[in-house]
């Protein structure tokens, strides 16, 4: 038969994708794409316990919690890193995670611990704040917004680029700092002010940060983003050539940031049960705290754990930063998400 | 079996197509099923529901509409140029037409970014020149940006599958309608456009579909006013989790596909054209008018091509940054930097790609894809060659993966392939799944337009069927078949969404590299991500140059 060389060879490679078993020392963590971490941080993990630690990044981290759920009955991993305080209520709803009382919780402050039935415990958190480009105020001689009233100001008409909250992470906690702020329906007026002062949406934080960001290396024309507390250290330590101080920083006035905080869970079902409570315990013990920041350029939630310099110089805390009720979130975030797509697209 | 050597008889017809079902069975239609199946509920679909629907639907069949006019009207004098005339440059401006295509979104945008942005180079050499304060020259956004990046994207199906026909043409023809007193026009709108029909028509529902799926130009470049509606399931299915709207967006998606593909189907069917071995030799612009067609569209075209996509690579070689703190002008440096730091896993990463272990994925899941999808292809395209019934319903679903939505198929192979999407396999039969459609697509008019008394006569004066293989058949198919296994290698090495979907970070690719560097603030990771895309297009040109230049000795044996 002249077809049967590629039909055979069809066949092995299903053949072949079939034969990839898990081996049984095997541990799996799902997690977004964003998740990073250092290889010898996990090499001690995995030597210590003999096991192989395999990530599994499943898209951002919305769509990964999305993965997780629709898997939930032949669950993929044994563990799910990534679920953050907006997604969180979803997560517990559809019942994802078993519970895990580590007692690496203790070394972790209360307002953290969001999920009192010890599912969902939490990692690190990160403030979501407008970034400004410090040069280009500086050679206006142009004050830098301190509030969120100061952006509806007219010389700061067309300087913002935010991120579509029904697309990207970021865009939806700066959507709920302004819910936290004005209220509901208090909000609308904000962004329908805001949009009459020229404000720019674009899809992610790649776009809003590297195209349009005036200080970024793709010098785009806003010199104000929505981005991290933490995105002025990560301009110092990435800056080429080298800098004596960041080009950016973050507004930190009250209520102008808002909380994110990433959780980790063990997979309902899974079959590496005490494995994975090791593993969770490794997460939020101090080895591995104290190599998120400089990984992830978030901040560890375990209080033992120090900060690396660049971190301590660059990365600033807000004081008050917003925060609403879970439940509340995913009460609502759906039609707060549509009602701002009304009002900044009519 | 002796009979014939491209499997048009019936005998050697249905082992082909059985392989190709039970390819789109299990890796298309299966988990397509099961997504369907989870997600569609119409209690879900309340009034807001239907206007998203409608809204979504008209701007979606609106832009791919707009799009493919214009990818025509840019791409079919493109086709013209690089089917008949030989100038110099001639095989680089080809290239370079052919190199978008398999560009992630992002790269494309930063690219154009580099090019007219605020700090774009033709804005800083404006600014210069004409000592400017401010760029005269605002980044295209909207409707525009997304029609523009469309024909950058897809003009290449239309030089390639209209340039294929042009080039087969019987030059005999044009003699004779020329002898007969026919002037260039007439030839023109009577003889050759006719001709050119079912190849145009081939190339118009690729570009067609291309623009109606359109994902990431319309998020990234249009901005978030606009969805088509891979966009919106995107946004129902991963951001608001609305899997049920989700569900019936991607049915309506599929089934406008499936209908756009069966009425292709049968307006290709009636505008059969038989082309023959010998191509239209290439010759030199000799008219005043010819000249200066050449001259002004291989200007155009080196202008809207060459810079987007050189930008990256000499923003991959330049600084652009300034001095601490104040900027209020920009330095300029070249450097080697973001090179040579691609190597250094300066964090200790886990996830740290070394780039030469990405390219090397990279190519290795394209050689893979071509071969599977020339395989899986080519008897399936010879089968379907010849319009029977069978063919003639099977046909319209052979296109059906291009139409289906990247994110409900991602959530579907989750829920039919569960811990098999673990193995490295997965990702070169991803890729060959929407490389498939192409591929046959590209093969499938040409097989068709052999003429059976070609071979009837080759074997009636003695040939063996090697002989017609290798005399008549192949010299007929290679441009076809070379095309086609330029798309599947493209496909594959751009392809980010079903590398995404199925991949394993032990086996980064290109495009996966470039995602890692842009999702963190810096000047480094920004410069190193311009140079992992610079690696990219250089590899993506190589790839291209080389099949063309092997010429696939092996597909001979197909």
């Amino acid at each position: 038969m002249k077809h049967s060389p590629f039909s055979l060879l069809t066949f092995s490679l299903l053949l072949l994708a079939a034969c990839t078993p898990a081996a049984p020392a095997t541990l799996t963590v799902m997690t977004h794409d964003s998740f990073a971490i250092s290889e010898d941080v996990i090499a001690a993990f995995e030597q210590a316990n003999r096991v192989d630690v395999v990530f599994l990044p499943s898209g951002d981290a919305g769509e990964a919690l999305n993965k997780a759920i629709l898997s939930k009955n032949a669950p993929l991993a044994d563990l799910f890193y990534g679920v953050d305080n907006t997604f969180l209520s979803r997560a517990l709803e559809e019942d994802i995670f078993e519970p895990y009382q580590s007692p690496l919780l203790a070394a972790i402050p209360d307002e953290f611990e969001l999920d009192p039935s010890h599912r969902a415990l939490p990692v690190d958190f990160g403030d979501v704040c407008i970034n400004y480009d410090k040069a280009w105020f500086a050679e206006r001689g142009l004050p830098v917004p301190a509030t969120l009233d100061d952006l509806l100001k007219p010389e700061y008409a067309g300087l913002l680029v935010v991120e579509n909250p029904a697309t990207s992470s970021p865009g939806l906690a700066f959507l709920l700092a302004t819910i936290a702020k004005y209220g509901d329906p208090g909000y609308l007026d904000f962004w329908a002010a805001l949009r009459d002062n020229g404000v720019t949406v674009v899809d992610g934080w790649n776009t809003a940060y590297y195209t349009n960001f005036s200080a970024s290396s793709g010098h785009g024309p806003q010199p104000l983003v929505v981005s991290y507390a933490s995105s002025p250290a990560a301009e110092f330590i990435f800056a080429d050539p080298p800098v004596e101080e960041s080009p950016t920083a973050s507004i930190l006035g009250p209520g102008a940031c808002y909380r994110q905080i990433e959780f980790v869970g063990i997979l309902s079902g899974t079959r590496n049960r005490a494995l994975a409570e090791k593993f969770v315990d490794y997460m939020l013990d101090v080895t591995f705290q104290e190599d998120i920041p400089l990984q992830m350029f978030v901040y560890p939630v375990n209080a033992s754990a120090t900060l690396p310099p660049e971190f301590v110089r660059w990365a600033q805390v807000p004081e008050q930063p917003a925060s609403l009720d879970p439940a509340l979130v995913a009460a609502h975030r759906d039609e707060w998400i549509a009602r701002w797509t009304e009002t900044v697209f009519p | 079996m002796n009979r014939s050597a491209l499997g048009h008889s019936a005998g050697s017809r249905w082992p082909a197509l059985a392989v190709a079902a039970l390819f789109f069975g299990v890796f298309f239609f299966y988990p397509l099923t099961r997504i369907l199946l989870r997600g569609l509920d119409l209690a879900a679909l309340d009034g807001p529901a239907f206007l998203l629907t409608g809204r979504v639907f008209l701007f979606t069949v609106y832009q791919a509409l707009l799009s493919t006019l214009l990818t025509l009207l840019f791409g079919l004098p493109a086709a013209f140029l690089f089917a008949r005339f030989d100038f110099p440059g001639r095989g680089f401006l080809r290239l370079l037409t052919a190199l978008p295509f398999m560009l992630p979104t992002v790269v494309v945008a930063a690219g154009f970014n580099a090019w007219l942005g605020p700090r774009g180079w033709l804005n800083l050499a404006l600014m210069r020149l004409f000592d400017l304060e401010t760029p005269p020259l605002a980044f295209l956004g909207g409707l525009g940006a997304i029609l523009v990046a469309h024909v950058f994207y897809n003009m290449t199906i239309v030089v390639r599958l209209a340039g294929n026909a042009l080039a087969h043409l019987d030059p005999r023809l044009e003699q004779a309608a020329r002898s007969l007193g026919a002037d260039g026009r007439q030839v023109f709108w009577r003889l050759t456009l006719p001709l050119l029909i079912p190849s145009l028509l081939a190339a118009s529902l690729l570009v067609f579909l291309f623009d109606f799926t359109s994902f990431g130009v319309v998020l990234l470049l249009g901005g978030p006013q606009f969805a088509t509606l891979e966009v919106e399931i995107y946004r129902q299915a991963v951001h608001l989790f609305n899997l049920p709207l989700a569900a019936w967006l991607s049915l309506i998606q599929l089934v406008c596909t499936l209908l756009f593909s069966a009425l292709y189907t049968r307006l290709a069917a009636r505008a059969a054209v038989t082309v023959q071995p010998r191509s239209v030799p290439l010759h030199r612009p000799q008219t005043l008018a010819q000249r200066l067609f050449v001259l002004v569209l291989a200007l155009l075209l080196f202008i809207f091509y060459f810079f987007p996509l050189f930008s990256t690579p000499f923003r991959s070689l330049t600084r652009l940054e300034a001095d601490l703190g104040q900027r209020g002008r920009v330095e300029y440096g070249l450097t080697t930097d973001y090179y040579s730091e691609l190597f250094v896993n300066r964090r200790g990463s886990l996830f740290y790609v070394p780039p030469v272990q990405a390219l090397a994925n990279s190519l290795g899941y394209a050689a893979l894809t071509v071969l599977l999808s020339l395989a899986i292809g080519f008897p399936t395209a010879a089968a379907l060659a010849r319009p029977t019934r069978l063919a003639r319903l099977l046909d319209p679903l052979l296109l059906l993966p291009l139409g289906a939505s990247a994110v409900t198929l991602g959530l579907g192979y989750l829920l039919a392939f569960g811990r098999l999407l673990l193995s490295p396999w997965m990702v070169p039969l991803a890729h060959t799944m929407i490389a498939l459609p192409f591929v046959i697509r590209t093969l499938q008019p040409a097989l068709a337009s052999i003429p059976d008394r070609l071979r009837e006569a080759a074997l009636v004066l003695g040939a063996s069927p090697g002989d017609v293989r290798r005399r008549l058949d192949w010299p007929l198919v290679r441009r076809p078949v070379l095309s086609a296994a330029i798309f599947a290698f493209t496909v594959s090495l751009g392809e980010f969404g079903a590398t995404a979907l199925v991949s394993r970070p032990e086996y980064p690719t290109l495009p996966m590299a470039i995602y890692r560097f842009l999702s963190q603030p810096g000047g480094l990771n920004y410069g190193q991500a311009m140079a992992m895309a610079a690696i990219l297009l250089l590899v993506t040109g190589a790839g291209i140059l080389l099949i063309e230049t092997l010429r696939l000795p092996g597909a001979g044996e197909f």
